[in-house]
């Protein structure tokens, strides 16, 4: 019963929360909004019992990339004019799309006949196995995700310097 | 009020036309960026639901914290190209004043 009321209470908070930052008419409330919907997301990972995936999204999400994204906003813009953060296409259309998107993404969900395995799921710490498993079976993936970080970064780096080359 | 794999499922769907949303209505490219954020939020939500309704298996929850590596790293280089056009086409990061490389 708490369960059901903690998974509704999320749901209002992650879908009011992502429906500010795509409406919302400044850029600066859709980043924070943008906090809100990360932490309701981590928060689901718990109630999936995920807790290493739950504390790994509140520190990278919410410390790492919306701390970039709002960097980013406050180096770009005007802030005081919220016209100008978001000049929009037409909504009307974009609100069709993605209501129909939404119909059909649904409709695939309910009729798709699940077949989770019976009783109520096991809840447990995971950390330990996801450490394994990382260095054991996915290390291959494990390897090639931190040389993509690393090419990331040099070129995050390469892309946003001044050219400062002298001719 | 039971909750099972359904609910969960919805919930993404949500949020993923949310971000879709947010990617068809806005044109200036954090905003774009945000949408796609919530797009790879969705979809992590998805493989940890299956993952615990399947047996509480390990493989959906470390396919998803990949998936946080890689929104991380495209979120890195993105900002930067954000930062990079806001330099270039004169104070703006409004995705249809970089129209140059079209012919």
């Amino acid at each position: 019963m708490t369960y059901a009321i903690m998974f509704y209470a999320l749901c209002a908070l992650i879908l009011v929360s992502s429906a500010a930052v795509a409406l919302s008419t400044n850029i600066i409330y859709s980043a924070f909004s943008l906090l809100f919907a990360f932490m309701g997301v981590g928060l689901i990972y718990a109630m999936l019992s995920a807790d290493f995936l739950a504390v790994t999204q509140l520190i990278l999400y919410v410390g790492g990339i919306l701390v970039l994204i709002l960097f980013a906003v406050m180096l770009t813009f005007q802030i005081e004019e919220t016209k100008r953060s978001n000049q929009s296409f037409s909504r009307g259309l974009a609100l069709l799309t993605a209501a129909g998107l939404f119909a059909l993404l649904t409709a695939a969900v309910l009729l798709a006949p699940w077949k989770p395995h019976a009783g109520e799921p096991p809840f447990g710490p995971t950390t330990a196995e996801i450490g394994n498993s990382l260095l054991g079976a996915y290390r291959l993936p494990f390897e090639v995700v931190s040389v993509l970080l690393v090419v990331g970064m040099v070129g995050a780096v390469v892309v946003a310097r001044k050219e400062t080359r002298e001719r | 009020m039971h909750i099972g794999l359904t609910h969960f499922l919805v919930l993404s769907a949500a949020m993923f036309c949310m971000g879709v949303l947010c990617l068809l209505s806005r044109r200036n490219a954090i905003g774009l960026l945000m949408g796609i954020e919530l797009i790879v939020n969705a979809a992590n939500i998805n493989l940890v639901a299956f993952s615990h309704y399947f047996g509480n298996a390990v493989a959906g929850q470390i396919f998803a914290l990949f998936g946080i590596v890689l929104a991380a790293v495209g979120v890195t280089v993105a900002l930067a190209i954000v930062l990079a056009l806001y330099r270039t086409f004169h104070k703006s990061i409004e995705v249809d004043s970089a129209s140059t490389l079209r012919g």
